[in-house]
């Protein structure tokens, strides 16, 4: 019917970037994450992301050419 | 105490809503009858049902409840996973699945037609659809309440917004839909809220560092300074835990008549396996379902027992910002929305917020696609326009009453969250009730498949009288220091349990016992109306064994699976006891 890895992958994908560009731009706003104990969670979880998205992709990708 | 979120955490969001509801426009092409709409063609793989099966009962209640509840009992809370779920899903997946998936029953009031009889199973279908509206109901209000004090959010705006976003996905692509939004739910769910597991563990010192905080805490309630981070060292004796409970009420009451009475009857849980390919994928799917379930504990049960030592700490002002109740006491259902604003910065929080939003959908799209397919199949199939001979109109007929279900659950369900939030005591009473109903159920099942002679007229009667008996018993005792009739005592007080979630174990085991042996007593009373023939199938001693997988790999192999998730169970019980 569908592979659902497709959609989860361009779903992480897409917010994966977001959020770790986003992590960057405010890398210098060490106000911001003092809440989050001074790390800069947001690269951390964009990149996590992005990497979860690419690897369902991957294996989608595999599976169809298969 | 409210959290500003910034345009960044909004576009998370919205893009998490575009991909829910695009699954459902993609699938809608492939929804041409009544079959792929309920059933989902009963095509799904095991690891898609199997990650579905648990995302369903990652639902916001869950969510809350269980951070809440770790926040107050502490470590105890996990007995609600591995010796609640965990065994009784092992037993859904070797024992019971079988005759589920080999009897072709739809739902599971259709199979106390097939193995009983018609007004068994319009008890338990009625019964279950009001109860799957009343709980969608509930769950939406919750979340609706909690957002719109932390957030901001208009009340009757996220209500109706959340709402019409899953009415979208399940209208158009009916149980595929769900199912497939549930597993893209599932990961959203985990990876929202693994930083804030982090950050917290971070906070306190780690594990250790945990332990160290709590100990005080727990001293000055009364207990051993390990009590909050425990498991059953404290279960000897009632007062001595947190939890207010002995092993025997934990094993009986909770791992055997509530665990196996939810997980292994109820319907919207049922429904993913059953979903699945073939029977050997439907018997791995409570299993795969329960390899991350046993982890689950860490994502939200150690981030609510962080919370208590926060909530203790004078040096940070968690407490002055967390809502409590007249008598003082923290009102737990914030747990979960309070770490969030504690630890998250913008971006990061936007997505602990749509993993919040994603548990809340999963359970409502679990609840809607159950109410869906036992409206249609179950209630209108049966007693307001039977089948007729032409297959192919029925299908488009039925589509079209699955469909207009749909809508109509999700409006029920909005009336019943709009009545939850006038008489909030009056839907707790109704909760509790309702986690009666799967007590009886388990055991009249349970009896069904496994000793051909049960007859229908000692289920129906078993099911009737175990709920009535329930119910008296809630109406005879009360928990110590409960102020309303909501909680117990309508009747008059006979007893009363420490604590309540003592009484809605008994609760439970009254249920079960006066159901079993009713259901038995009248099974040797009455006659078996039902022929070995028709039995096929659906009891275990009149089904052919199953087919040999031993050429399969291990870990492709049911009993394989089962054995590996007990051995990992078994581990965490020993790690944490």
């Amino acid at each position: 019917m569908v592979d659902i890895r497709i959609p989860i992958g361009l779903m992480f994908t897409i917010i994966g970037i977001l959020i770790s560009v986003f992590g960057f731009v405010t890398m210098s706003n060490s106000e911001m994450y003092q809440k989050s104990l001074g790390i800069n969670v947001n690269i951390i979880m964009g990149v996590l992301m992005l990497v979860f998205g690419l690897i369902m992709l991957y294996f989608a990708r595999r599976k169809k050419k298969a | 105490m409210k959290v500003d979120l910034s345009w960044i955490d909004y576009l998370i969001m919205i893009i998490y809503f575009l991909f829910v509801l695009g699954i459902g426009w993609f699938l809608k092409k492939f929804m041409k009858n009544a079959n792929a709409f309920l059933e989902a063609g009963r095509s799904m793989p095991a690891w898609v049902a199997g990650l579905a099966f648990i995302s369903t009962n990652l639902g916001a209640l869950e969510v809350m409840g269980m951070t809440g509840s770790g926040m107050k009992y502490g470590m105890l809370t996990t007995h609600f996973y591995w010796i609640g779920a965990i065994p009784a899903m092992i037993f859904l997946a070797l024992f019971m699945m079988p005759f589920y998936y080999g009897s072709k029953a739809r739902s599971v009031p259709e199979f106390l037609k097939l193995r009983y009889d018609e007004k068994t199973r319009g008890l338990n279908a009625i019964l279950f659809a009001v109860m799957t509206v009343l709980a969608s109901g509930i769950s939406m209000y919750a979340l609706a309440i909690l957002m719109e004090n932390v957030l901001g959010w208009n009340f009757n705006l996220s209500l109706w917004i959340s709402a019409l976003i899953v009415l979208g996905y399940t209208y158009l692509g009916g149980l595929s839909s769900a199912i497939y939004n549930e597993v893209l739910q599932f990961f959203i769910i985990v990876i929202g809220l693994l930083p804030l597991v982090f950050l917290a563990l971070k906070d306190v010192g780690g594990w250790i560092g945990l332990k160290a905080q709590l100990a005080p805490i727990a001293q000055a309630k009364g207990f051993a300074p390990d009590a909050f981070t425990t498991t059953w060292k404290y279960a000897g004796e009632a007062g001595s835990n947190p939890l207010g409970v002995e092993w025997f009420g934990i094993l009986f009451g909770l791992g055997f008549v509530l665990s196996f009475g939810y997980w292994c009857t109820n319907f919207l849980i049922v429904q993913r396996a059953f979903a699945a390919e073939s029977k050997a994928a439907a018997r791995k799917v409570p299993l795969i379902g329960a390899l991350p379930k046993m982890f689950i504990p860490f994502l939200i049960i150690v981030p609510g027992i962080i919370a208590l030592a926060l909530f203790n700490d004078p040096s940070i002002d968690f407490k002055t910002n967390f809502p409590l109740d007249p008598g003082g006491k923290p009102i737990y259902d914030y747990t979960i929305i309070m770490l969030l604003k504690q630890y998250l910065p913008t971006g990061v929080l936007g997505l602990g917020i749509t993993a919040l939003l994603a548990s809340f959908m999963s359970g409502m799209a679990g609840n809607v696609s159950a109410f869906n397919t036992v409206w249609t199949y179950d209630i209108y199939q049966s007693y307001i326009r039977r089948r007729t001979d032409n297959e192919e109109a029925d299908g488009k007929h039925y589509l079209k009453v699955g469909r207009i279900a749909t809508i109509f659950g999700i409006l029920l369900s909005i009336g019943a969250a709009y009545i939850a939030s006038k008489f909030g005591n009056i839907m707790d009473f109704l909760q509790t009730i309702f986690s009666l109903i799967n007590a009886p159920l388990f055991a009249v099942i349970f009896l069904g498949m496994f000793w051909k002679r049960t007859t229908g007229h000692a289920a129906f009667t078993g099911l009737l009288a175990g709920f009535l008996l329930a119910l008296m018993h809630h109406g005879l005792t009360i928990p110590a220091g409960a102020t309303t009739l909501v909680k117990g005592g309508w009747i008059a007080v006979l007893h009363t349990y420490p604590v309540e979630m003592a009484q809605n174990f008994w609760t439970a085991i009254i249920a079960f016992t006066v159901s079993t042996s009713v259901t038995v007593g009248l099974t040797f009373v009455t006659k078996q109306k039902k022929s070995d023939e028709e039995l096929h199938g659906l009891v275990y001693s009149l089904t052919p064994r199953e087919l040999d997988d031993s050429h399969l790999p291990w870990y492709e192999r049911p009993v394989g699976l089962a054995i590996l998730v007990g051995v990992i169970c078994i581990v965490l019980t020993i790690m944490f006891w």
